[in-house]
C-alpha cells in the first residue's frame, strides 16, 4: 500500500540485509552448496506430501510473495505452499521442524507491518486456500472458519440470519480471519464492539513440531491460561491457525452519523472527550485533519467542510429509539463543546456519503502523493491535540508533509507520511518521520502500535516500549509455543542484543517522576 | 510506604520459598489449597490514576474493589463485568481469579476489560505489559495472561481496567418458563436487538435485565412481557447471583460451575441447577463423583469447575490437554522458576 512497487534496499540495517537474490549458488563456495542442497532436499519433501499446485518455487510464482502490504520490504522465500486441508498443514510443519525449516504463516498478505515478510532461508505457508465457512449457528451466534475466510466474507454469510461479525478493518473485503487473529484486528467500531480478542471463542492451531492444540472453548471460558489472549495478535509466531470459531452479533437495526466541524484540533479533541465523558460509547468516533478533508473531498464529494481545521464523525448505531436518544445527546453535547458546524445524516445514502472520505482517506493519500507511510501509534486521547501539533513541527523538521486520520475513539492514530521513494533519502526521512511518531507515542503513555501489529517494520521501535526484561519475557513466551523459533523468526520481538545494538533506550512509558505518590 | 510494600514483597519472594499471595481472602475457598507464608498484597494499595474521559482506571493490587467502584460512581462509570466482592474483594485478587458477574455473557468479561498490568515475577523483577490505551498490539498480550491464573504467573502489581458508562436506564422482567424453553429464549433473545444484559433461569424463572438508552429499554419490556420486577428486588435479585448470596448457594453441598455452549441442553446431572449467562454458565448443586460431572461438561462441549465446597481441594479445574500443559508448564517455569507463588492453586503439579 505505501511505497507501493517501489524496490528499496537498506545495506545500513543491521541484521536484516535485505535478500532480494537469494541463495544464488556461487560454485566452489562449500556454504552455499550445502544451502543449495537443503533446499532441494526441503522442497523434495515438500512435494512428497503437496500436490504440485500447492507447492511454488519458481521465482516468477514467488514473487507475488515477497510483501504483504507494505511494499518498501521484500525479499523472496525458499519456496510458497498453498495447503487446502489441515491434514497438509501439519504435514507441512512436520517437514518444517524436521528439517529447520522458518515458516512464514501468510493470510491475505493484506498486513501494514511486514508480519509475513518472508524468511531468505524459509517458507511462506499461506493459508488463502482454507477458506472455507463450515458451519454458522443462528441460534448460538457462532461462525466456525478456516483461517483463509475473508473477513466481510463471515457477516456476508451470517446475514439472512440478521447476524454479522463486529470488528470490521478498512481491509475488511480482503483480509482473512487468520490473518486478524494474528494482528488482533480492530476497525472503526471497536470502542463499542471490541476487536478481534473480544470476539473470538476458539482458536484450533498447530504448533510447529506438529501438535494440533485448541486455545478457547466452544463455552465462554476455558480452564488453565487464557492462552487465547497470548494467541490473539501474536503476528504467527506462537502456531498456524487452522480453523476459527467467531462470534456474531445481532446486526443493528439502523445507523446515523454525525458530521461536526471544529475550528482548531484541540476544540475536536476536547469534545471527544465531553462525549465519552457523557456515558454515550459512540459506534465509530473518528477525526481527520484538515490536510486530510481537502485530500479526500475532491474525490468523494462528501461535503466536507473545509475550511475546518477537523472534523469528527460520530455514529450512534442499534435500535431505532436508541439511536434517537444518542444522536440527540450527541449533537448537545457537540454544540456545547465548540462545534462550528452539525450535519446529521437524513438516510442510509447519506450516511455512507458521510463515511466516504474517511474510507477513502489511504486511496486518497495514494493519488496526491506517489507514496504514503501508514503509521499507528495509540495515544491517551487526551494528547489528542499535542500529538497532532507535534506532527505538525514534524513536518517541518524533516521537510515531508502528513495527513492525519485518527480512530478518536480509542486513541488510535493514523498518520500518513507522503513522500517520493524516487527522491533519493526520501523514504529514510519518512522512515525516521515515523519513528520520531512512535517515540513520541510512547512518550504520551501509549503504544507503537494499536492494530497494525509490529511485524518487521516497528521490530526497532519495541526496544523503547519495553524493558530487556520484558523481551526477555515475550521471548520466554514464544519458546513455550515454539522452542525452536521456526515460527515467523525475525518478527515482532527484538533480540535484546539488537536493541543494545541500536543504542535504544527504554523509555519509560507515561511514569511519572514519583511513582510512589498517590495522585488520584 | 509504597515503594517499602514492593520492597517487603521483593524480600519475601526472594527467600524463594512457598508464598500464598492473598488480599482479603475473601476467595480463599477458590481453586486448590492454599500453601506457604501469607504474602499480604493489601499494603499495596490505592487508585494511581482515574481519567473518566479515557475510560480507563489504574489501581494496586491490595485496593479494595469497592474503594475502584465508589470512585467510578461519581463519575457515573462502573466495571461492566460485574465482578464480585465475596466480602471485601481486592483488585489483585478480582484478576488473579478472573471471576465475572451476571453481565458477562452480553457485556464481555473481566479478561476482556484488562488493558495492562504491572507484575513482580518469581525473581523479584517489576515487569509491565499493556498500558492505559484501548488497542495495543505490540507484545504478547501478557496482561490478560495474568487473568484467572491464580497468581501461579507472579505477584499481580497493578492493574489497568477498561471502565464502562453506567447506563441510563434499567429494568428487569421474569417469566415463567420451564429450563429447555428458558434456554432457546435466551439465547434467541441475544441475537435479537434487545439491550439485554443479563439472564438467569432457576425452578421454573426465568430473569431478564434491559439496561441502555431509556426510549430502548422501555419499547424492549413493551414488547417482550413478562412482569416487571420492582428497581429494589430487581437489584437484589441480581446481586444475589453476583455474590452468590441468594438461595441457591446457601448449605454446604459442593457447588459445580458448568461452562458450556449457551445452546446446551438441560443437562442429565441431578441436584439444583441454577442458569446464567444465556445458558452459558451453570450451576449445578451436586455430590455427584467428579470424574462423572467432567464427562457430562465435556459431552455438552464444555467443562466444569468445583467452585466451591470441594473438601480435598486437589481437583477443582479441569485440566488441558498434553501438549497445552507442556505450554503452562513451560510459561510457570519462566515466570516463577523457583515454584514460589500460590503452589497448587490451580493445578496439583505447580
Amino acid at each position: 500500500m505505501n511505497a507501493r512497487g517501489r524496490l528499496i534496499v537498506y545495506p545500513d540495517r543491521p541484521h536484516h540485509a535485505f535478500n532480494i537474490m537469494i541463495h544464488t549458488v556461487h560454485p566452489g563456495e562449500p556454504s552455499a552448496d550445502t544451502a543449495h542442497t537443503a533446499k532441494t532436499r526441503l522442497i523434495q519433501a515438500l512435494a512428497e506430501i503437496l500436490p504440485p499446485a500447492s507447492l511454488l518455487t519458481a521465482e516468477e510464482e514467488l514473487r507475488p510473495y515477497e510483501c504483504d502490504a507494505l511494499s518498501a520490504y521484500r525479499r523472496l522465500p525458499l519456496a510458497v505452499v498453498l495447503p487446502e486441508t489441515e491434514a497438509q498443514v501439519l504435514a507441512i510443519l512436520k517437514v518444517c521442524h524436521a528439517t529447520k525449516t522458518p515458516v512464514v504463516p501468510r493470510g491475505a498478505g493484506t498486513g501494514l507491518s511486514a508480519g509475513a515478510l518472508p524468511h531468505p532461508e524459509g517458507i511462506v505457508l499461506s493459508l488463502a486456500r482454507l477458506n472455507r465457512i463450515l458451519a454458522i449457528d443462528p441460534l448460538a451466534r457462532t461462525a466456525v472458519v478456516q483461517p483463509g475466510v475473508r473477513n466481510l466474507a463471515v457477516s456476508e454469510a451470517a446475514a439472512p440470519h440478521h447476524l454479522y461479525y463486529a470488528p470490521d478493518p478498512s481491509s475488511q473485503i480482503a483480509c482473512s480471519i487468520g490473518g486478524n487473529v494474528a494482528e488482533n484486528s480492530g476497525g472503526v467500531h471497536c470502542l463499542k464492539y471490541g476487536l478481534t480478542l473480544h470476539n473470538v471463542l476458539r482458536v484450533r492451531a498447530i504448533t510447529l513440531s506438529g501438535e494440533i492444540v485448541e486455545f478457547g472453548h466452544h463455552a465462554l471460558d476455558a480452564p488453565g491460561y487464557d492462552l487465547l489472549a497470548l494467541m490473539i495478535g501474536s503476528e504467527g509466531l506462537l502456531a498456524v491457525v487452522t480453523e476459527v470459531i467467531l462470534k456474531l452479533l445481532p446486526k443493528p437495526q439502523t445507523a446515523r452519523v454525525i458530521l461536526a466541524s471544529f475550528a482548531d484540533v484541540r476544540a475536536a479533541g476536547e469534545a471527544v472527550a465531553a462525549i465519552i465523558g457523557s456515558g454515550i460509547i459512540p459506534a465509530g468516533l473518528e477525526l481527520m485533519d484538515q490536510a486530510t478533508t481537502r485530500a479526500v473531498e475532491p474525490f468523494v464529494n462528501a461535503g466536507y467542510d473545509l475550511n475546518a481545521a477537523a472534523i469528527l464523525l460520530c455514529e450512534s448505531d442499534g435500535t431505532p429509539e436508541t439511536v434517537e436518544e444518542e444522536i440527540t445527546r450527541m449533537r448537545v453535547v457537540l454544540e456545547n463543546n465548540g462545534a462550528t458546524a452539525v450535519r446529521v445524516s437524513r438516510n442510509e445514502a447519506e450516511r455512507q456519503l458521510f463515511w466516504a472520505g474517511r474510507k477513502a482517506a489511504f486511496p486518497a493519500a495514494g493519488r496526491i502523493s506517489p507514496d504514503y507511510y501508514c503509521m499507528d501509534g495509540t495515544i491517551p486521547r487526551q494528547h489528542v491535540a499535542t500529538m497532532l501539533s507535534d506532527i505538525a513541527q514534524m513536518e517541518r523538521e524533516y521537510g515531508l508533509r502528513c495527513i492525519n486520520v485518527f480512530h478518536a475513539g480509542d486513541g488510535n492514530l493514523h498518520p500518513l507520511i507522503l513522500y517520493d521513494a524516487n527522491r533519493s533519502g526520501e523514504f529514510e526521512r519518512t522512515e525516521a518521520f515515523g519513528a520520531a511518531i512512535l517515540k513520541r507515542s510512547i512518550e504520551l503513555g501509549g503504544t507503537i502500535s494499536g492494530e497494525h501489529g509490529v511485524g518487521f517494520e516497528k521490530i526497532d521501535a519495541m526496544c523503547g516500549q519495553f524493558s530487556p526484561d520484558e523481551l526477555d519475557v515475550f521471548h520466554a513466551v514464544k519458546q513455550a509455543f515454539d522452542p525452536d523459533g521456526l515460527l515467523n523468526p525475525g518478527k515482532a520481538i527484538p533480540t535484546l542484543q539488537r536493541c543494545a545494538e541500536l543504542g535504544r533506550m527504554h523509555i519509560h512509558q507515561g511514569q511519572q517522576k514519583f511513582p510512589e505518590l498517590e495522585r488520584f | 510506604m509504597s515503594m517499602d510494600a514492593l520492597n517487603l514483597f521483593r524480600g519475601q519472594i526472594l527467600e524463594w520459598q512457598p508464598l500464598c499471595i492473598r488480599g482479603s481472602g475473601s476467595k480463599d475457598f477458590y481453586g486448590g489449597p492454599l500453601v506457604g507464608q501469607v504474602l499480604d498484597t493489601r499494603p499495596y494499595s490505592g487508585i494511581v490514576h482515574y481519567e473518566p474521559t479515557e475510560l480507563v482506571i489504574t489501581a494496586r493490587c491490595g485496593t479494595p474493589l469497592s474503594e475502584v467502584e465508589s470512585a467510578l460512581a461519581r463519575y457515573q462509570q462502573h466495571l461492566a463485568f460485574e465482578p464480585p466482592h465475596f466480602g471485601h474483594a481486592t483488585l489483585g485478587g478480582m484478576v488473579a481469579s478472573g471471576l465475572s458477574g451476571p453481565t458477562r455473557a452480553a457485556l464481555g468479561s473481566l479478561r476482556d476489560h484488562v488493558l495492562g498490568v504491572r507484575i513482580m515475577d518469581g525473581e523479584g523483577r517489576v515487569l509491565r505489559f499493556g498500558g492505559e490505551v484501548m488497542k495495543n498490539v505490540a507484545g504478547f498480550d501478557v496482561s490478560r495472561l495474568m487473568v484467572g491464573a491464580l497468581g501461579t504467573l507472579g505477584l499481580i502489581l497493578e492493574v489497568s481496567l477498561k471502565v464502562m458508562p453506567m447506563p441510563l436506564a434499567e429494568a428487569s422482567l421474569r417469566f415463567e418458563i420451564s429450563q429447555d424453553e428458558a434456554l432457546t429464549t435466551m439465547n434467541r433473545w441475544a441475537g435479537e436487538p434487545w439491550p439485554l444484559v443479563a439472564s438467569a433461569w432457576e425452578n421454573g424463572l426465568m430473569t431478564v435485565r434491559l439496561a441502555g438508552a431509556h426510549a430502548a429499554v422501555a419499547a424492549a419490556c413493551q414488547t417482550l412481557g413478562g412482569d416487571r420486577l420492582e428497581p429494589l428486588s430487581a437489584r437484589q435479585f441480581w446481586q444475589g447471583l453476583r455474590e452468590q448470596t441468594s438461595a441457591f448457594f446457601a448449605g454446604n453441598q459442593p457447588i459445580w460451575r458448568l461452562s458450556l455452549p449457551s445452546i446446551a441442553p438441560p443437562i442429565a446431572l441431578s441436584g439444583p441447577i441454577l442458569i446464567e449467562w444465556g445458558g452459558s454458565q451453570r450451576w449445578l448443586q451436586s455430590d455427584a463423583h467428579p470424574d462423572l460431572i467432567r464427562e457430562v461438561a465435556t459431552q455438552n462441549g464444555g467443562h466444569a469447575t468445583l467452585f466451591r465446597g470441594s473438601k480435598a481441594r486437589d481437583d477443582i479445574f479441569t485440566p488441558p490437554s498434553a501438549p497445552l500443559m507442556e505450554i503452562h508448564r513451560r510459561l510457570k517455569q519462566r515466570f516463577d522458576p523457583h515454584q514460589v507463588f500460590n503452589r497448587g492453586r490451580l493445578y496439583p503439579e505447580f
